[in-house]
């Protein structure tokens, strides 16, 4: 260990050479290089932490100039992975860098995450938010989190010392149409290099074991009025019990899956393209139903992998369920069995379906 | 009563924060009842599927009681990065 360097902070009494020697021995892994990731590994590769691992597919565009500090005008286009290395790299050539040109995923989670201590949650999505908090249960390993809404930060430390998870204050993924996930909804450059900076001091507390570390909090940050909430929630104990990962993390996003009106969809079965309508509600659902659609056939969302011999080639597939959710989930089950079939979610499900009824028969009437 | 709104929830309002009239939150007893009267009141509170409300400064599952004096917050998720 390089005693000059480090200097500033061993001499903290609260840290001290001990300190600087577990961040030395410690592995960190970032998820999402971009606005949070950048300034947690900038942090943690100046303040000496061993190894840092970090995952990123994407390439610099010049939107991300605003806020990712760390790439230059002479980087667009390039790899954010490759950039963030040699740039790393030359800050602190002391630090074990690993790359994953990867997303991350359902199938390399786990096994991306295994090797290190502590994870950070920089991504940019509820679906690897989800995904890295049910791999850090698994795995039993702390993970930072921060997350932005404008001018708003987020930021706790789950699963740490037998505290919280994220399950625990958000249970489920919000569907695609309730918080805009896709849209993006804009950032104030600042305000990912402030959460960042907070992320990486818990970081750094964890592997140095000093201050109070925010499991069991959710620190909410308002950059307009700079007033810090916080806000305490238990543990709920089933959500450590985790053994397996969710058969899929697809949230479906509003681009990459097709929806159509129930309206629209009248006009369809109307038409004539070969087309087959499947009801993915349960049995108990569907069965209780008064008036279902009458061409649907019932498949459960649940055995919807296991009863694909019920899907007829060659035609378009509807799917409907009560809401509209479901169906779009299973969109994301199927999609990739059966790339030939084009598929439309009804949206708003069996509810959008009989308002539109009861709209078109009042017009009759 | 006065509503904190944080996340998505301070777009749907359109405010930082919400405050209901003495008429108005009398009859809100339970953050369940605060939860069907916010969602009456904003349909779009009802599409998330993940809403956290916090009674002066604490998670509160939907049977807690409230009264008029309390500080709540609405935290949706959010997923910026």
């Amino acid at each position: 260990m390089n005693t000059e360097r480090y200097i500033r902070q061993t001499s903290l009494k609260d840290f001290g050479v001990a300190g600087q020697q577990a961040l030395s021995k410690s592995s960190v892994l970032v998820v999402g290089v971009g606005g949070l990731g950048i300034p947690v590994l900038q942090y943690l590769n100046a303040m000496g932490v061993g190894t840092l691992g970090m995952v990123e597919q994407d390439l610099i565009e010049l939107s991300n100039l605003q806020r990712q500090v760390l790439f230059s005008e002479e980087d667009l286009g390039k790899q954010k992975l490759q950039v963030a290395y040699d740039k790393l790299r030359a800050m602190n050539s002391g630090t074990i860098l690993k790359t994953h040109d990867s997303f991350l995923t359902r199938d390399n989670a786990l096994e991306i995450i295994a090797s290190y201590d502590v994870v950070v949650d920089a991504s940019d999505n509820f679906a690897t938010r989800y995904l890295v908090n049910d791999a850090c249960v698994i795995l039993k390993k702390p993970f930072v989190y921060g997350a932005l809404h404008g001018f708003e930060g987020h930021l706790s430390v789950f699963n740490y010392k037998g505290g919280p998870t994220y399950r625990c204050l958000f249970p489920e993924p919000p569907n695609n149409t309730s918080i805009p996930d896709c849209n993006e909804n804009g950032v104030l450059g600042v305000i990912p290099g402030i959460v960042g900076s907070l992320q990486a001091l818990e970081v750094v507390k964890i592997l140095a074991n000093i201050g109070e570390v925010m499991y069991g909090k959710l620190l909410i940050y308002n950059g307009l009025n700079q007033s810090f909430h916080k806000i305490n929630f238990p543990v709920i104990p089933q959500n450590l019990k985790r053994s397996s990962l969710e058969k899929s993390y697809e949230i479906p996003s509003c681009t990459s899956l097709k929806q159509i009106s129930a309206a629209s969809f009248k006009k369809v079965m109307k038409g004539t393209d070969s087309w087959q309508l499947i009801d993915v509600r349960n049995t108990e659902e569907f069965n209780q139903d008064p008036d279902p659609i009458p061409q649907a056939t019932n498949i459960p969302l649940s055995e919807l992998e296991t009863h694909t011999d019920q899907i007829k080639p060659n035609h378009i597939l509807y799917f409907v369920c009560q809401t509209g959710i479901r169906s779009l989930t299973a969109i994301s089950l199927l999609g990739s069995q059966f790339p030939e079939n084009e598929m439309y979610s009804i949206i708003g499900g069996m509810d959008h379906w009989r308002t539109t009824l009861q709209k078109a028969s009042k017009s009759l009437d | 009563m006065t509503v904190l709104l944080f996340g998505i929830t301070k777009d749907i309002v359109g405010s930082g924060t919400l405050s209901l009239a003495a008429n108005q939150s009398e009859s809100i007893q339970t953050v369940a009842e605060l939860r069907s009267f916010l969602k009456g009141k904003f349909p779009k509170l009802g599409g998330l599927s993940s809403l956290a409300i916090a009674v002066n400064s604490s998670y509160a599952p939907d049977e807690t009681k409230i009264t008029e004096t309390d500080e709540i917050a609405l935290i949706p998720p959010v997923s910026g990065g």
